[in-house]
């Protein structure tokens, strides 16, 4: 958690325009995962192209952050960037135009990149231990024992830790939770 | 709008947004610092005639006796930059 954690994008990017290091390290970390999903995910990029993409993205966005229009507008410009270098990062590989690059070289998984960052949000608003758990646990591919060692909890505790706050971030994007803080959108 | 989600759907959304690789997420924060450092070298290139020469001889030498140690793809872009012009 930093000062920027739980602010709202038009505001991180104010900041990012006016130098602030730490600004720009929320920023990655906000989007990073964000950008990876839709090179790994939603393209099936190989580690040496989606690294490519990965850095020429942020550099795109840290040198061309004056040119967004809406600064509320950061995750679909962000989005749209990503998009166009992994079309040329397939077009590359291929040797054709990235025009000539057919819709269906994204996956299903594209579409589900968007609603996974609304849920991610969601999370972010969760108590500390739920976003700790729950991101171990999926995100981490940690097992219930690794997760009961490293948090010092009983391991026999974890599954119905998992559901509980499986449920309350049900709650909260289904509207049924006002966000405790840090929401950003 | 209100959505539905099941438990199920809530992990595999979950499970979509892994980490990045850390190495790659510190590069992309570092940005800010290897920006400078590019515009130092193009800046101090445009000005020295004789530090632009040696850059185009050999770029990653004459940067290394300069006490600069920028990674890859700084060194791409100055080479772009000054080197193939």
């Amino acid at each position: 958690m930093n000062r920027f954690s739980g602010l709202p994008d038009a505001e991180l990017v104010r900041a990012c325009r006016a130098d602030d290091v730490d600004a720009w390290n929320e920023l990655v970390e906000r989007y990073s995962r964000y950008v990876y999903a839709i090179a790994v995910r939603g393209f099936r990029l190989s580690d040496e192209d989606a690294e490519d993409v990965f850095q020429d993205v942020f550099t795109r966005i840290y040198t061309r952050l004056d040119s967004l229009r809406d600064d509320s507008a950061l995750r679909p410009w962000i989005a749209q960037l990503t998009r166009r270098r992994c079309l040329d990062a397939v077009a590359a590989k291929r040797e054709i135009p990235a025009e000539e690059v057919v819709s269906e070289e994204e996956t299903s998984d594209l579409g589900d990149v968007e609603e996974a960052f609304e849920v991610r949000n969601a999370l972010a608003t969760l108590p500390e231990n739920c976003q700790e758990i729950l991101d171990r646990f999926f995100t981490r591919d940690q097992s219930y024992k690794t997760i009961a060692e490293e948090l010092e909890i009983p391991s026999g505790t974890i599954a119905s830790r998992i559901a509980r706050c499986l449920v309350r971030l049900r709650e909260t994007l289904e509207g049924r939770n006002e966000p405790q803080e840090g929401s950003r959108e | 709008m209100s959505r539905v989600f099941d438990e199920e759907r809530l992990g595999v959304l979950l499970r979509l947004l892994r980490p990045a690789p850390m190495g790659w997420v510190r590069a992309a924060q570092e940005l800010p610092s290897a920006r400078l450092v590019f515009d130092q070298i193009v800046e101090r290139a445009e000005a020295d005639v004789a530090f632009r020469a040696a850059l185009i001889t050999d770029l990653e030498h004459a940067l290394a006796a300069e006490g600069y140690e920028p990674d890859r793809r700084v060194l791409d872009e100055i080479r772009a930059r000054i080197v193939d012009q």
